[in-house]
């Protein structure tokens, strides 16, 4: 036995999310897109501070301005309104719109696919077959499907994003949970006599929890776009509310006179979902345990 | 070393086998109709303080006998007496403080240990699950590092990642003994070990089942190991145990054809033994569907027409040696019966 290890490797707890952070640094694009989410979080949460200008002020003289004009930096949308302060501002409703359906689903998905994937038998049968009539459909169509039956508003479109990313996570978190029970250390764990509560704490949701929330981070840069297109449809947000879905929307009759412009919320969105993608790659790369 | 837990009680004395089972039965059912007989029939006994090593080919139901012994895994049929009461029958439940009593080491030391808990963590979870305080269950887990030959000071606080095999395994034992159980099930303990690490902890396992009085079921496939650790052998052949005999009876004379055969196929450290042709050929049947009769018929040299029509009892054919095969059997119609044995 090599009973001389000379690096005394410290325990998982603080450690390991030490490591995980540390080898996390060490990719520059998944670095420099969590400053990009740094960024667009930040500037959304400091809106009201951040903004050059009143986001709902119109003004007809500078309808669809050019990008550089004094006062309207990033141009003025179809209203003169500016394009800055309204991305600003749209940045925080998209992504509360995003991240809130994704992170409510992750409460609900995950306990139904830690449930099905502990139980097995009957139980996930049961679950996870419900489960796959949500899979049968595309998600922004089941999405778009939702959110039409509830109706317009911001909070009908939110309970409609949360019902499509229940399935999925609940299916991660099910085949992450079926393999870490087949581990012996579970065996192991339910011949010690534990109630099961305990051996779900201890052994299971340690092991099923990293996965679980890195599969939910990258469905925001879906989530992101699902929710525009809700707002786009006119099935979410509601204008005056400044929302990149929403911009883009109205924008649209404006891309022959003004281009640039009317396609800045979809650089908005497509950056910011890519950013989400780029950073939750890297925390996964990250988290890998290396034997 | 204190323990925070009381120790088990022993109800019988030393007469009383520590374990017995009885008629083990366990099929998987794969599609429909088909089924595999993994356990299909299995009775053994072990006496207090004493090892039985289990032996045979892979895949014959070793491992899946150790599940159901342990109750982890649902029997179909049969029943385990521990000491004398029944340890599980089909479709009861097992009490915690029941459930303590038997306990496992398993083969593959990389998935029996949680890569987020530190040894100690692992070690002290039983206990703390039967009510002992997080403080003093993590004295309990440094004192059995100790025990195990791993000092505490260097080793408690180490994920798995950081530790060897041999040092993984070593976890594993103290995790098991941390419940004080009476009965150790030890599936392959050493199989993925390198050999010299592989001697120090079956030297461990034997000298911690004199020190806590402890009754082994030892299963490998590897017969040295069994010959040095076991007092009683028994050999699975197809779900079934085909021979039972104490250690030194059953490699000085192995009756059934399917033991000889096996020990036979020990690779001698006499290169001018060296032997020329397998002795046996081919794989185990298919246990969707074993053969009639005796299962081993389809390999053996001594096969005849009784052997597929009926299956042979396991029999005593000398104290303590039981054997499946109707040679053994004294006017069974066998042609060799009562010469071989």
């Amino acid at each position: 036995m090599s009973a001389t290890v000379a690096m005394p490797a410290k325990a998982p707890g603080t450690g390991y999310w030490r490591g995980v952070g540390r080898r996390f640094a060490r990719q520059p694009l998944a670095m420099a897109a969590a400053m990009v989410l740094l960024v667009v979080v930040l500037s959304a949460i400091g809106a009201d501070w951040i903004a050059p200008a009143d986001p709902f002020q119109t003004s007809v003289s500078r309808r669809l301005a050019a990008i550089g004009t004094p006062g309207r930096w990033l141009g003025g949308d179809e209203l003169g309104r500016d394009m800055l302060s309204r991305l600003i501002h749209g940045g925080r409703v998209s992504l509360a719109m995003a991240i809130v359906p994704v992170a409510v689903a992750l409460v609900i998905g995950g306990f139904l696919g830690v449930l099905a994937g502990y139980a097995g038998g009957a139980v996930n049968m049961a679950i996870m077959r419900v489960m796959d009539v949500f899979y049968a459909y595309p998600s922004i169509l089941l999405a778009v499907a939702i959110a039409g039956a509830l109706g317009p508003g911001m909070v009908n479109g939110m309970v409609a994003l949360t019902l499509v990313f229940v399935a999925p996570i609940a299916r991660v978190a099910e085949s992450v949970t079926t393999q870490v029970r087949a581990n012996d250390y579970v065996v192991a764990a339910r011949l010690s006599g534990a109630p099961t509560s305990m051996i779900l704490r201890r052994h299971v949701l340690n092991n099923v929890a990293g996965p679980v929330l890195v599969f939910a981070a990258s469905q925001v840069s879906v989530s992101i776009i699902a929710a525009s297109g809700l707002s786009f449809l006119g099935l979410g947000v509601s204008p005056p509310q400044a929302d990149w879905g929403l911009m883009l929307s109205a924008l649209r009759q404006a891309l022959y006179v003004n281009p640039w412009v009317a396609a800045l919320p979809g650089a908005a969105i497509f950056l910011c979902s890519m950013a989400v993608n780029i950073v939750s790659d890297g925390i996964r790369r990250a988290m890998e345990l290396r034997r | 070393m204190k323990a925070p837990l009381p120790a088990l009680p022993d109800r019988g004395g030393p007469a009383q086998p520590m374990l017995t089972v009885n008629g083990l039965r366990r099929w998987f059912r794969l599609d429909g109709k088909r089924v595999i007989r993994a356990v299909d029939g299995l009775d053994f006994s072990v006496a207090k303080g004493t090892t039985l090593g289990i032996v045979g080919e892979s895949g014959c139901g070793k491992s899946t006998a150790a599940k159901l012994v342990a109750g982890i895994e649902p029997a179909d049929a049969g029943e385990v007496v521990l000491d004398g009461e029944v340890f599980w029958a089909r479709g009861a439940r097992i009490g915690p403080e029941a459930r303590r009593a038997v306990q496992m080491v398993f083969q593959d030391s990389h998935s029996s240990l949680n890569p987020r808990m530190t040894a100690a963590e692992s070690i002290a979870f039983g206990p703390e699950a039967h009510g002992v305080k997080p403080g003093a269950a993590r004295d309990y887990a440094r004192a059995l590092l100790e025990a195990v030959g791993l000092p505490p000071d260097r080793f408690a606080d180490r994920p798995p990642m950081a530790l060897s095999g041999g040092q993984r395994q070593r976890v594993n034992i103290a995790r098991a003994l941390a419940l004080r159980p009476r009965v150790l099930l030890l599936d392959e303990p050493v199989s993925a070990l390198d050999k010299s690490v592989e001697a120090q902890v079956l030297n461990l396992l034997v000298r911690l089942r004199a020190q806590l009085d402890l009754t082994y079921v030892f299963i490998s496939h590897d017969l040295s190991v069994v010959r040095y650790v076991a007092d009683e052998v028994a050999v699975m052949y197809l779900g079934q145990v085909v021979e039972q005999a104490p250690a030194s009876v059953i490699f000085a004379r192995p009756s059934h054809p399917y033991t000889r055969a096996l020990f036979a196929s020990k690779p001698s450290v006499d290169p001018r033994r060296r032997i020329a042709a397998p002795p046996i050929q081919g794989d185990p049947p298919d246990p969707v569907d074993p053969p009639s009769g005796c299962r081993f018929r389809t390999r053996c040299g001594f096969a005849e027409a009784l052997c597929a029509t009926g299956t042979p009892p396991l029999g005593t054919v000398a104290p303590a040696h039981r054997v499946a095969c109707w040679m053994t059997v004294p006017r069974s119609g066998h042609s060799q019966a009562g010469v071989a044995a």
